[in-house]
């Protein structure tokens, strides 16, 4: 803030000054022949503009520094939780380690009181190219670099859901790498953990697509990237769908997690995301239907 | 039609003589400037590699010192000096002896340099490719080199117009120019043989 | 005057209007040394690119100008945001402002030509070169798996996005390739332009006595030396990465992302003060001349040239303030960017001072320096809100920033360059551009210019990140976008008007004669067009103002240098 009003009061200081030069000393049409008095420059007008604005340069630079110290070097409460993001082409994926939850695409934390502080600390990184963390409402942004840990923290004080974007351009789908934060009381992000933290359930006796859709899924490529827990899907390639159900969108932000959707991102993700990196599996139109019905039980 | 309304000043006599510098010095000056400016991003590159390969061989295994060529190197710039000096002096045969001798001692650095790069390439089996280092070490040894090839094919042309009866008294300045820029070679020698073979090993 | 020479008003024409065979002409100029003809060849280059770039802006503005708009693909977008900014920077700006250099840096010192001619001719065909072939990647790009086209990686190519896995096929070779090739031709010029400035001042001309546009080439051109070679370095090892398998940048192998956008920005930086500095030279020779006063503090004007030359090569890092270079690092770059506006301010105070007490004749040159003026107050001062790392945090690689460094390009540089059209068209043609057009071009360019980015820094500040195809609607986005692209709609006409005005006034426009601003350097004693020679006799100069002292014999300025 005080940035922005160091700054405006320069420009209309200036720009003011400017205008009136301008209205003052235009020609007017009486005196076209004259020159005016030739000045070629005074020293103690040339110091007095350099000295002011070193001087409005030293106090800018300590208050940025100080501000800077307070985010950058702030001690880390015992209580912070702490969540890795790992950013891929065109996803996010968030592990709790001290909690054993893997998920990907919608981050939840919890709320914090100002009394007692329990503030989120990211420590961000890359599976492949740069990206970049920014929920404008909760923070200011962080690269995600491959071979290099960031960590940022954010400390949301009141639920909601934060809408934020990836901030560095990664490639094709870099537009649609969506975030969303979803920032809950102290009762409610427990509820989640404890759900996330269960393995997929197994016993699907009583859907019998869902069941059919299962094996379908264990047999094809899909495992290869994708983990399911509890069960042999364990590729670490895509995102994290033990609890796929759960979430309010898929593809990372832009679409609505409904069924139709799901099936059709199924057969085709690249009419929904051109240029995402997920290939259309080429499943028949049964083998769709039973594959969304056992993903639309993972919550 | 010609009108004429104003007039450029003019000046007779000037009051003190305007001498200005030579402009091959300067040109060759902007250009070692901006040269330099190459080198520092590859060495700055080196250091900031130096210790970070995560395989492979590592400096103080396959390095040797390369005193030999260094010398060479080195003494060629007081070579050109005096070639440069001799044909300022009107002395044609001084000049070319010492060009030569330029020329010679330059093969033999690049030829020490060659033996080298053949040494780690097929008994050891570092190449640009193998670690970081590989990477950084060839690309700035052979950044280098090639300048020294430039220099040698400069050099020689130099030779090849001396022994030709081309070059008089009044190209000594040019001469001067190509050993500045000779000199430059060295110097940026100095700073790979200290980053490359003393502080990285 | 009885020690001078006299100038002709224009040379006798009449042996030479007789139509030449056209293979003779193109001979003429494609084999020419002469700095004029080199200096208007890259001129037209950059015209051209100025159309292809700005095309490709439109093109992206239709794409954002609703949400989830199917204009262009994503593919498509990203490279038109690539090649747009690859384009205006290194084939618009730097050709442009380099011919300008080119022009009349020798006719402002008495000079014949350059110090080294032919080098100044492969410098231009060098750089031209980089930029067809560049253009060429629209063609040739494709590769393996028709992995081509032109470049898509933005125009900073951030590793390890320009490494063979995430870009196949050749695109972004051809966009190393053609900046390595356009980079010598232009460290060839700026060698040019050093040596030249150094060796080849005519009699009287000492360094505080040289136009200030020449100060800030020479500024410029050290700067190129200096900067753009990293570029070079960057970019062999970007190929030797790509194509020799080095690990430069290749984080698998413990390379380093960070290290290239130091390299890059090493560069980057500099850069757009290459860009800039030149415009500060126009603007320093056209407002005195259209306040009827002499520039105020010459001496404090080319200390803060020098200086923000100097200085502007310690603060690249405030590219990067959300790389996590730690506390030191960043407040090392916060302190460098923000002391850098010590030496901005005092030009912008010095131009005050200028105008200060004189008389204001609002020609276009002039409309387009006294725009310049403000739009360059509120780059300034966008720049230093970013400077303060927290706040970069939040809008760096945000639409605010692309606001901030688009207020810099074409609120300052292209307005500046505007004004230099208008200002020394009559001196390379012979002919005056016409008023009327001039204005329209004004109005319209400058009104595009606020609706487009004046509100694209609240779609920044309301959380819109750069370089996406397309957003959602209900973020707050819609209308701004609109109206950013209805302003990119004035520019264009602006533009197209200034360019049928530079054709038109070749043929139609008022004989202007050798002086028509009434103005006080070198290149105003020269017929209009100069002659090949430039001057019959090499002039000799007693102060910064030669043809003032001759206007004014009873108030010349060498009694108060």
């Amino acid at each position: 803030m005080l940035v922005l009003s160091v700054t405006l009061v320069i420009f209309l200081l200036v720009a003011s000054l400017l205008l009136y030069v301008l209205i003052r000393y235009r020609q007017r049409p009486s005196d076209s022949e004259r020159e005016p008095a030739q000045v070629y420059g005074s020293n103690q007008i040339e110091l007095s503009w350099t000295v002011i604005p070193i001087l409005i340069v030293v106090m800018l630079f300590l208050t940025t520094t100080r501000v800077i110290l307070d985010t950058e070097a702030a001690p880390k409460p015992s209580s912070a939780l702490d969540v890795t993001v790992v950013g891929h082409q065109f996803w996010w994926e968030y592990r709790y380690p001290k909690l054993g939850v893997v998920t990907a695409n919608e981050l939840h934390v919890p709320i914090s009181d100002p009394a007692k502080p329990t503030p989120t600390y990211l420590s961000l990184s890359s599976a492949d190219t740069d990206h970049s963390f920014w929920v404008p409402r909760l923070a200011g942004k962080t690269d995600l670099i491959p071979n290099r840990l960031n960590t940022m923290w954010i400390d949301p004080q009141k639920p909601g859901l934060y809408l934020g974007q990836c901030a560095q351009y990664c490639g094709t789908q870099h537009a649609l790498m969506l975030l969303r934060v979803y920032a809950q009381s102290p009762e409610d992000f427990a509820a989640w953990i404890k759900q996330q933290q269960r393995p997929a359930e197994q016993n699907l006796s009583g859907n019998s697509a869902a069941a059919e859709g299962q094996t379908v899924f264990m047999h094809s490529a899909c495992i290869n990237c994708h983990t399911i827990a509890g069960t042999v899907a364990s590729g670490r390639y895509g995102p994290d769908l033990t609890h796929v159900a759960s979430r309010d969108t898929i593809a990372s932000g832009p679409v609505k997690n409904t069924p139709e959707n799901l099936r059709q991102w199924i057969a085709d993700p690249n009419s929904m995301k051109p240029g995402v990196l997920m290939p259309s599996m080429h499943l028949n139109d049964h083998d769709l239907d039973v594959i969304t019905a056992y993903l639309t039980t993972l919550h | 039609m010609m009108q004429t309304t104003s007039t450029i000043p003019f000046s007779a006599q000037a009051e003190t003589p305007w001498v200005l510098p030579h402009r091959g010095v300067v040109g060759i000056a902007c250009l070692i400037i901006a040269e330099s400016a190459i080198f520092i991003i590859f060495v700055v590159a080196y250091i900031y590699y130096i210790g970070r390969s995560l395989s492979g061989p590592m400096p103080a295994q396959v390095l040797e010192l390369p005193i030999l060529g260094t010398i060479c190197l080195l003494s060629s710039s007081a070579t050109v000096h005096f070639a440069v000096s001799g044909l300022r002096k009107n002395n044609i045969r001084s000049c070319t002896m010492w060009l030569a001798g330029t020329v010679l001692l330059g093969a033999v650095f690049l030829m020490g340099t060659a033996r080298e790069w053949y040494h780690l390439i097929h008994d050891i089996g570092l190449t640009i490719r193998t670690n970081l280092f590989g990477t950084t070490f060839y690309s700035l040894v052979g950044l280098h080199a090639s300048h020294v090839v430039v220099g040698l094919i400069m050099l020689t042309t130099a030779l090849a117009l001396l022994l030709g009866g081309h070059v008089k008294e009044k190209h000594a300045e040019r001469l001067e120019v190509l050993s500045l820029y000779w000199h430059f070679v060295d110097g940026v020698w100095v700073v790979v043989f200290l980053v490359v073979y003393v502080l990285g090993r | 005057m009885a020690n001078a020479i006299p100038v002709l008003e224009a040379i006798d024409q009449t042996l030479e209007t007789k139509r030449r065979p056209p293979l003779d002409v193109v001979y003429e100029w494609v084999s020419t040394v002469d700095h004029k003809k080199i200096g208007l060849m890259y001129i037209a280059y950059a015209l051209l690119f100025l159309l292809i770039g700005g095309f490709e802006a439109v093109l992206i503005r239709i794409q954002l100008a609703v949400p989830n708009n199917h204009f262009v693909s994503p593919q498509v977008f990203n490279r038109l945001f690539t090649m747009h900014g690859t384009t205006m920077v290194f084939f618009m700006g730097m050709p442009i402002l380099f011919g300008f250099g080119n022009y009349l840096v020798p006719l402002m010192i008495g000079a014949r030509d350059m110090a080294f001619p032919r080098l100044n001719a492969f410098s231009f065909w060098i750089s031209a070169f980089g930029g067809l072939l560049l253009y060429f990647s629209y063609l040739g790009g494709d590769g393996l798996y028709g992995m081509g086209s032109a470049p898509d990686v933005g125009w900073f190519a951030y590793a390890p996005l320009t490494a063979r896995i995430f870009s196949p096929g050749h695109s972004t070779d051809y966009w190393t390739l053609s900046l390595l090739l356009t980079g010598i031709g232009t460290t060839g010029t700026a060698l040019n332009i050093m040596t030249t400035t150094i060796c080849m001042r005519c009699k009287g001309m000492k360094l505080t006595r040289m136009p200030l546009f020449v100060w800030l080439m020479v500024v410029t051109s050290f700067l190129v030396f200096v900067a753009v070679s990293p570029l070079t370095a960057a970019q062999i090892m970007l190929t030797l990465d790509r194509y020799l398998g080095a690990h430069f940048f290749d984080t698998q192998a413990g390379g380093s992302a960070v290290l290239w956008m130091h390299f890059f920005w090493i560069f980057g930086h500099p850069e757009v003060y290459i860009l800039v500095l030149p415009v500060f030279g126009f603007v320093s020779e056209i407002i005195p001349v259209f306040s009827r006063k002499a520039i105020f503090g010459y001496p404090a004007m080319v200390a803060a040239s020098v200086a923000i030359g100097f200085i502007s090569l310690s603060v690249w890092a405030h590219h990067m303030f959300t790389v996590g270079m730690g506390p030191a690092g960043n407040t090392f770059f916060v302190f460098s960017t923000m002391v850098i506006s010590v030496p901005t301010g005092i030009k912008i105070f010095n131009w005050l001072g200028t105008l200060w007490g004189g008389k204001i004749i609002f020609k276009v040159p002039m409309m387009f320096c006294i725009a310049f003026l403000f739009q360059f107050l509120v780059a300034g001062l966008t720049g230093i809100m970013l400077s303060a790392a927290p706040f970069d945090w939040q809008l760096a690689g945000s639409y605010f920033l692309i606001a901030h460094f688009h207020y810099v390009l074409v609120g300052a540089i292209v307005t500046g360059l505007f004004g230099a059209f208008y200002y020394w068209y009559p001196k390379v043609t012979g002919r005056m551009m016409s008023e009327t057009l001039g204005k329209w071009h004004f109005w319209l360019f400058i009104i595009g210019f606020h609706l487009t980015f004046d509100f694209m820094h609240l779609t920044g500040t309301l959380g819109m990140p750069r370089r996406i195809y397309t957003y959602e609607a209900g973020r707050g986005w819609e209308g701004l976008n609109l109206i950013i692209g209805i302003g990119a709609l004035f520019q264009t006409v602006g533009t197209l008007i200034f360019v049928y005005n530079l054709v038109r006034s070749y043929y139609h426009g008022e004989i202007a004669g050798h002086d028509p601003w009434d103005a006080w350097t070198l290149e105003w004693a020269t017929p209009s067009p100069p002659p090949a020679y430039n001057f019959a006799v090499e002039p000799t100069v007693r102060s910064r103002r030669p043809l003032w002292d001759l206007k004014h014999p009873e108030d010349q300025d060498e009694n108060y240098e």
